[in-house]
């Protein structure tokens, strides 16, 4: 059953969590998505599951290496989200957080455009309950804003299937690329929530503002999802190398400076997906198993750094950076499974960041892609910098803060979920042929060779060496409570303040046509007046006489025709 | 009391904080100094530099550092920045709630 609709178990789980309370319940959440991958392991490559609809032939599943290597992962993400998310009592977050994971799931399986859309819009509103769930002003204005973005997304993809298919190449979901019509909205479409550069606002503005949990199901799926259809749709694309280039180093400069420690791990988590859109790009068989590979290592250590992060909101309430700090001395599991994600994200050898990203590197110089190479290379200097150092160093040493004192470890299933997080970012980097079995392609890849070992450390040592000396220097920019401008202010002050602006400028013009009008409205008053009112002459009053007269003279009139 | 205590806590100590960055240091030394023993594959010229990652890791962040922190100066905004523009187009009516 769930072979044939592998969405079903997690669709299903989110029916029955909104029914049911208390253990039933988690017991509900965490069947679910074991359920679903056990549905996913029984799928055979090459199933296709259709139906027509309005003489439409729809493919509703369609099982290949790819989708089920992030039918896997999404599965795996889910049930890690659910034993994070167990202390707490919320049924909107949980129906909204297991429906999230199903339509991710539905979307990797879609083998037509019109089904991935329906699942891309169901992404969409979802997770948007994962912000709105906090329950705060701000979140529900940043919920409406990342909503219209999602949206807007899935209008776009659905104007681009049209214009594909009604072009005569059917809705199937295959290779699409740029010159197809329709090609360049479906490409939008996928560029939104993969986060391009200057469409990647939702994302720093979101995902800070979800709950704790939410967060870490935000980071899971959205974006993959986004990064398994461009792998789908436009692998070998040219542009998506200087999209990814960009990708990756950009969202490092605000890293740096960012306070909210969420919002430097929303940032980073743009830089990591800039790489695998760089793999996408170059489209040789090691660059997508390079983009692929770290597409589910990514959702693993991110999810492990927006936990870690998580579990510190949740015991202390703060978030930023210049707020935190000292906490290890309370919180030393977290500060571990921290830093375990934070060297998988650094890729450190032995963890997985390093067994996925070092094949994008790779294929970048082998293709001859030289510029892109060295700034890759920058990109993964800068991620170590902001979310290696950065982030353990200031939320749990730096200086001591006012919240050690109260401080203590989160709920046991928070720490259950961050080690099994961190137990796989160990396994997978210490033995990557379990992870490189299920990739799309077998290209022979080994990450553990003397030169790239001593290489990444070289480049991460010295890494760190800078971050100590600008630290002790002086030089490193201090945490301060500010927000940094990006993109989002196009939309959250520009456009709003040049309306406001436009709109008390036109005010005189607006005043002087409204008097216009009613002065209008009274003349007309006036003339009814004259000529209806008291004393008017269609309001003198006739005597009944005369209207029986003229009705004898119509009626002489009609027989004196009537004889004619 | 609770100086006592504090005393318990690993980096309270300011020579285990040293100790660490000895540690970095020297672990950056063995690093460089295993270019010279060891022999790197190289697919770009620029790898066969001697020490070129640790030099390229080493300017890389530092560069990052100075550029985001010119950056802040064009780019960085109040705490309540996007709070304040939607009290402000409210301000007529604040007032009226009697807010000072």
């Amino acid at each position: 059953m769930f072979e044939s609709w592998p969405a079903l178990a997690l669709f299903l789980g989110a029916a029955l969590a909104g029914l049911t309370s208390g253990r039933l319940r988690a017991a509900v959440m965490l069947a679910a998505p074991l359920l679903g991958a056990y549905g996913v392991y029984q799928m055979e490559p090459g199933t296709l599951v259709g139906y027509q609809l309005l003489g439409l032939d729809l493919t509703h599943v369609r099982v290949d290496r790819l989708a089920i290597l992030f039918g896997y992962l999404f599965h795996l993400a889910a049930f890690i989200g659910v034993v994070y998310s167990l202390h707490i009592r919320d049924r909107l977050q949980d129906v909204a957080a297991l429906a999230y994971a199903g339509s991710a799931v539905g979307a990797v399986f879609a083998g037509d455009l019109l089904t991935l859309f329906v699942y891309w819009e169901l992404l969409a509103i979802t997770s948007a309950f994962l912000v709105f769930a906090r329950r705060s002003e701000r979140s529900l204005a940043t919920g409406m804003r990342y909503l219209v973005m999602q949206v807007g997304s899935g209008v776009l993809l659905l104007a681009g299937a049209i214009w594909y298919a009604g072009a005569g190449n059917g809705l199937s979901f295959n290779y699409i690329g740029l010159d197809a019509p329709g090609g360049v909205l479906i490409f939008l479409a996928f560029g939104i929530k993969s986060a391009f550069p200057m469409l990647h606002g939702w994302l720093t503005d979101a995902y800070p503002e979800a709950t704790p949990t939410g967060t870490v199901f935000l980071s899971a799926f959205t974006t993959k999802v986004a990064i398994y259809a461009l792998a789908r749709g436009f692998p070998g694309t040219d542009l998506l190398i200087a999209i990814g280039t960009l990708m990756a180093c950009f969202p490092i400069f605000f890293a740096v400076v960012e306070n909210d420690l969420r919002r430097v791990l929303a940032y980073s988590l743009i830089n990591q997906l800039g790489f695998m859109v760089v793999g996408i790009g170059i489209g040789t068989e090691l660059a997508l198993n390079g983009a692929v590979a770290h597409a589910f290592n990514d959702v693993i250590f991110k999810g492990l750094l927006m936990m870690s992060m998580g579990a510190v909101l949740h015991v202390t309430g703060e978030m930023r950076g210049s707020e935190l700090g000292g906490l290890y001395k309370k919180m030393p599991k977290t500060t571990i499974l921290c830093m375990v994600g934070a060297a998988s994200i650094s890729a450190f050898p032995l963890f997985s960041g390093f067994v996925s990203k070092s094949m994008v590197v790779t294929a970048a110089v082998q293709e001859g892609h030289h510029l892109v190479w060295l700034a890759l290379l920058f990109a993964a200097a800068g991620v170590f910098h902001h979310a290696g150092i950065k982030i353990p160093f200031f939320a749990f040493f730096a200086h001591e803060s006012r919240y050690v004192a109260d401080a203590h470890e989160p709920p046991r299933n928070m720490l259950i979920a961050m080690t099994i997080g961190a137990l796989l970012c160990a396994g997978i980097g210490s033995f990557p042929a379990y992870l490189y079995a299920l990739l799309p392609y077998d290209t022979g890849y080994s990450p553990y060779d003397v030169s790239h070992v001593l290489a990444q450390l070289q480049l991460l040592a010295f890494s760190a060496l800078a971050f100590t000396w600008l630290k002790l220097a002086g030089i490193y920019p201090p945490e301060l409570k500010s927000v940094h401008l990006d993109v989002d202010w196009f939309y959250r002050r520009l456009f709003p303040d040049t309306i406001r602006s436009m709109l008390s400028r036109l005010a005189p013009f607006d005043r002087a046509f409204r008097q216009w009008g009613l002065s209008m409205v009274s003349l007309a008053q006036q003339g009814l007046c004259r000529h209806h009112g008291s004393y008017g002459v269609l309001a003198r009053a006739w005597p009944t006489g005369s209207m029986v007269i003229w009705v004898a003279v119509l009626l002489g009139l009609s027989l004196v025709l009537y004889y004619l | 009391m609770s100086g006592e205590k504090r005393k318990d806590y690993l980096f309270d100590d300011p020579r285990n904080v040293r100790l660490v960055v000895r540690g970095l240091v020297v672990a950056c030394l063995v690093l460089v100094g295993l270019d010279l023993v060891l022999h790197r594959h190289v697919a770009h010229p620029w790898e066969e530099m001697f020490a070129f990652y640790a030099v390229y890791g080493f300017v890389a962040c530092v560069l990052l550092v100075l550029l985001a922190k010119e950056m802040r100066k064009l780019l960085m905004r109040d705490e309540d920045y996007y709070e304040r523009s939607t009290r402000d187009a409210g301000a007529p009516r604040s007032e009226e709630s009697g807010d000072v």
